[in-house]
């Protein structure tokens, strides 16, 4: 077997799933050991996905690196695997983040250091599956399956409202997700496939299509989460560990912005014409009316959390854009853009928030305490700390130069071709984005200080310091030259935007 | 030999060394009834071992028509034998630790099986109420074994007197299906119902009584309520039993009734059981949730797992039927775990049955916590478990027959379910134990409740050899 043909998509699911078996056997005894192999095992996992993203052919727009063996033969259930533009980007920022997530867990998590590495590996290997599965049950397997290992992290090493907020979290995704199910159900029985490839294809009537588009809706909505199924969220965020936020904001609900590209746009394309309007309603009020709630938060995370609602309406106002276009100038000039932009924003959106839900874990391990008030003056005990802060939290505005911009500004700016008033609804987030975002730095970092245990504050050590630089330098890389990720996905997108906007009625 | 008997050939070899069993007892003076136990085991290894054996290539009659040798009558009997051999093993541990061991729960375990195989195979009414008068009284008399309890007394009374009227019922309806067609063989009842010469509605009238009685054994709402009470009153041992074996029986009963016999009046039942599932169903997962004694618990979620096993009947379909078999082969196996659990927490006179005693088991074990999380999550339907393939299975087939509404109905009962199944998990995992007394039990348990609990997660990876042998066993 040479380089270029290893089971590459296996190996991105297994090689983490099998560490953390193997983490969880060896136990707590060894702690170091323990650490030290779980890094290695998300850095490996890292560098396959490099791999993946070397060897990945950007001209071509199918599936690529294709798997395909029996898994249920009773019911041609096939072990199917492959990537295309869209999943790629998502696949590398899920190892990305799985190194940091680790490292970031170093010192901080005390009890079960083996559960909590494992619980984490596995849910990258999930996460890592959900992308790449082609076969609708597999897909559903990963999909629900990656509930546990969150439920059980929000459970164990989450704060003092952490039970609420693990079950409202798990039914919340779960009522979403079986629904679904029937929709892939029934899709079987119109179909007589599993496979996605050929349920792109397949011919529907409207109001078939509309009631699986809705069971589809129900699903991802949930999950990206849009305004108003988002309330699982904040409490989620809330309580979870650092770790567990940052997965859940920066992949988790990425999730939810996949399962709007693979499924609901390419399979019911007519139903989601018929709805699009209502998606960008909902999408605006995502957009403005949680900006303005995100404004008067007093906990940073909940803050972050209903900015991460907020920056999602980016994505499905972007999803969804391209109807509005065409229905509008009858051309889908501009529509690449808008869903180009919507990629781009859940990528950059992954670090961005990742980062600032980190620097929420360094203050939060150090005061134990997640509301703005408590703080006040962080600049005169932690200098580098604030100033990587400052970054994030622009880039969290959308400041041209950092990955926040990008998206935001291609979405709005293909907003425009549909409807004036769309761009402007959505062009508010710039000025909602930066009043909450840098309020809460001014309150958190500047000022005096006022509270001993701020002054006495120690800076970030190296290891936190290492973190943080390696989102700064991709957050910035990625607002000056977005090429990378535009490169990717670009045939693939636009590939699909042409599938979308063709009817599949009978 | 004649060739009647050889059919019947596992039946047969059951009931003499049942008898055998029996002997060996009442001469046995050991307190620990080791030699019953291991030649009760032994029976049920020769009797799986003969059914395999002898297993049917087509179908073939004996006794007058009054017994069925097919593949699906095969599959359930070699799972009943398989499944009881499991049980007993938990029993015989859990027995020992409570110093209430007593020969006679093995002698009539044995014949309770014997009863389930002669349902399995019954080709005719009379065989279906033979089989099942001989596993129910079986039943009663396990369920009172404890004299001293009262909460065993008090069970076993209800048991006994409502499944009396069960029995009656079903026997009402017998004698009017009977009575109308002149046959007690269920396919010349299939063929006198398929025929336009008998008033539909008086059959209907017949048929809704056998029902009744089927809904009772499973334990199907709104005939549940002995359910709750008799698990929560049973030793947990009988309990165990209760939960696994018999319900492969019932559903056995089901389908010889209603598919063999009564098949022409498929949308007939079809409305019947879509009203049992849907209360099942609902009323299952809701009043589980309000629980604190687990075995009460777990009898409730029994409720709306019936309900779900209903759906595949209703599909009206041979794959729906093989749905509905799949489902109860693997709800045996999760109810089997779970019990076997209660049991493992259990120690001498103290029966871990309240929810607050798995309190931090994570703690106090962390193997045996993740047993019970593999347990609880294949319960609630979520995957890679079996209990997610179970699920799936059913509403596959209901959706492919056009019961989509029914289907979505069913996944939102099996969300309110989740709930109840969640809270075990954070019992076991985010909850302090109240005190972290080490479980004490024998290696041989442990090893059996982690051979349950990984193959829950094994078959849940790789469902596809027990789809298939479902799928063969009800091909026709």
């Amino acid at each position: 077997m040479t380089l270029s043909n290893l089971p590459l998509l296996s190996m991105l699911i297994w090689t983490p799933i099998l560490g953390g078996i193997w983490v969880l056997i060896a136990g707590d005894r060894q702690e170091e050991t323990v650490k030290y192999f779980s890094l290695a095992v998300s850095i490996i996992t890292f560098v396959f996905s490099i791999m993946l993203y070397c060897q990945f052919d950007i001209s071509y727009s199918g599936m690529q690196f294709v798997e395909e063996t029996e898994w249920i033969s009773a019911f041609n259930i096939k072990y199917h695997l492959g990537v295309d533009g869209i999943a790629l980007p998502l696949i590398l920022l899920t190892t990305f983040t799985t190194i940091l997530v680790i490292l970031a867990s170093w010192e901080v998590i005390e009890k079960r250091i083996s559960y909590y590495m494992c619980a984490f590996l596995i849910l990258t290997g999930l996460m890592n599956a959900v992308f790449i599965a082609l076969d609708v049950i597999l897909f559903y397997v990963f999909w629900e399956a990656m509930l546990i290992p969150m439920f059980l992290i929000i459970g164990i090493w989450g704060g003092p409202n952490r039970v609420y907020a693990t079950i409202k979290f798990f039914l919340y995704t779960f009522l979403g997700s079986v629904f679904m199910l029937v929709a892939f159900l029934y899709l079987y029985s119109v179909a007589g496939s599993f496979n996605i490839e050929a349920l792109h294809d397949v011919p529907l009537s409207l109001s078939a299509q509309k009631l699986i588009f809705i069971a589809f809706f129900l699903a991802f909505a949930v999950k990206i989460p849009m305004w108003p199924v988002h309330t699982w969220l904040p409490d989620a965020h809330v309580e979870a560990p650092t770790g567990g936020s940052v997965v859940l904001a920066a992949i988790m609900l990425k999730m939810g912005g996949y399962g709007f590209l693979r499924f609901s746009l390419p399979i019911t394309p007519d139903a989601s014409l018929f709805f699009s309007d209502a998606m960008i309603v909902l999408s605006l009020i995502a957009i403005v009316y949680i900006g303005f709630v995100a404004l008067v938060q007093e906990d940073m995370k909940k803050l972050i959390a209903y900015s991460s609602i907020s920056h999602m309406g980016f994505v499905t106002l972007g999803f969804f854009i391209p109807f509005a276009i065409v229905a509008a100038t009858g051309s889908d000039s501009g529509a690449i853009m808008g869903m180009e932009g919507a990629m781009m924003q859940m990528i950059s959106h992954g670090f961005i928030s990742a980062a600032m839900f980190l620097c929420v874990g360094v203050m939060y391990d150090r005061l134990h305490s997640r509301m703005i008030k408590d703080y006040g003056g962080v600049v005169n005990s932690m200098p580098y700390f604030a100033a990587f802060m400052m970054l994030f939290v622009l880039a969290n505005s959308g400041l041209p130069g950092t990955s926040g911009f990008v998206g935001e500004f291609l979405v709005i700016l293909s907003s425009f071709k549909a409807s004036f008033w769309i761009a402007f609804t959505a062009a508010l987030t710039l000025i909602l984005g930066a009043a909450y975002s840098l309020w809460m730095y001014k309150r958190v970092i500047f000022g005096d200080v006022t509270k001993e245990d701020v002054a006495e504050l120690k800076d970030i050590n190296s290891r936190e310091g290492f973190i943080l630089f390696m989102l700064a330098i991709v957050v910035i890389m990625f607002g000056v030259w977005p090429a990378p990720i535009f490169d990717v996905m670009h045939v693939t997108v636009e590939e699909l935007i042409k599938h979308v906007l063709q009817s599949k009625i009978l | 030999m004649n060739a009647d008997l050889i059919l019947a050939i596992p039946e047969i070899t059951l009931f003499a060394l049942a008898c055998l069993v029996l002997i060996v007892d009442a001469f046995n003076k050991d307190p620990l009834h080791s030699l019953t136990y291991w030649v009760t085991q032994a029976t049920l290894l020769i009797t799986l071992v003969l059914v395999l054996n002898n297993f049917p290539t087509d179908v073939a009659y004996a006794f007058n028509n009054g017994f069925i040798s097919d593949a699906m009558s095969a599959t359930l009997k070699a799972f009943m034998c398989g499944i009881t051999f499991f049980v007993f093993l938990y029993s015989y541990e859990y027995l020992k630790e409570q110093r209430s061991l007593k020969g006679e729960y093995f002698v009539l375990g044995l014949f309770a099986v014997l009863g389930m195989m002669i349902m399995a195979s019954a080709a005719s009414l009379l065989s279906v109420y033979l089989g099942l008068e001989l596993l129910s009284l079986s039943l009663y008399a396990m369920v009172a074994m404890q004299r001293d309890s009262e909460s065993a007394s008090e069970a076993a009374m209800k048991y006994f007197i409502l499944g009396a009227l069960a029995s009656g019922m079903l026997l009402y309806g017998i004698s009017m299906i009977y009575g109308l067609t002149g046959h007690l063989q269920l396919a010349s009842i299939a063929e006198a119902a398929s025929s336009d010469s008998i008033n539909r509605s008086y059959l209907v009238f017949g048929m809704i009584f056998m029902i009744i009685g089927i809904a009772f054994k499973l334990g199907a709402a709104p005939f549940h309520m002995w359910v709750p009470d008799v698990y929560q009153g049973a030793p947990t041992s009988v309990t165990l039993f209760i939960s696994t074996a018999p319900k492969l029986a019932a559903f056995a009963m089901a389908m010889r009734v209603l598919v063999d016999g009564l098949f022409p009046l498929i949308s007939d039942w079809q409305s019947i059981l879509m009203i049992l599932a849907v209360l099942s169903m609902g009323l299952g997962n809701i009043i589980a949730i309000a629980q604190t004694n687990i075995k009460r618990m777990l009898a409730y979620s029994t409720i709306a797992h019936v309900g779900f096993l209903f759906l595949g009947l209703i599909a009206g379909t041979g794959t729906g039927f093989s749905g509905s078999m799949f489902y109860i082969i693997s709800y045996a196996l999760m109810s089997m775990g779970a019990f076997g659990m209660i049991i493992l927490l259990s120690r001498n006179s103290f029966e871990a049955e309240m929810l607050d005693d798995f309190k931090g088991l994570s703690d106090r074990s962390p193997w045996f916590a993740f047993i019970m999380l593999c347990l609880m999550f294949s319960m609630a339907g979520v995957p890679p478990f079996l209990g997610f393939w179970s699920k799936w299975f059913v509403l596959k087939e209901l959706v492919a027959s056009g019961f989509v509404t029914l289907a979505a109905v069913a996944v939102v009962f099996s969300i309110i379910g989740a709930y109840y199944y969640l809270r075990i998990v954070k019992l076991m995992y985010f909850d302090k134990a109240d005190s972290m007394t080490a479980i004490k039990a024998s290696k041989q348990m442990r090893m059996v409740l982690s051979v349950n609990g990984l193959l829950i997660l094994l078959l849940g990876l790789a469902p596809n050899a027990l789809m298939a042998l479902c799928l063969s066993a009800l091909a026709g």
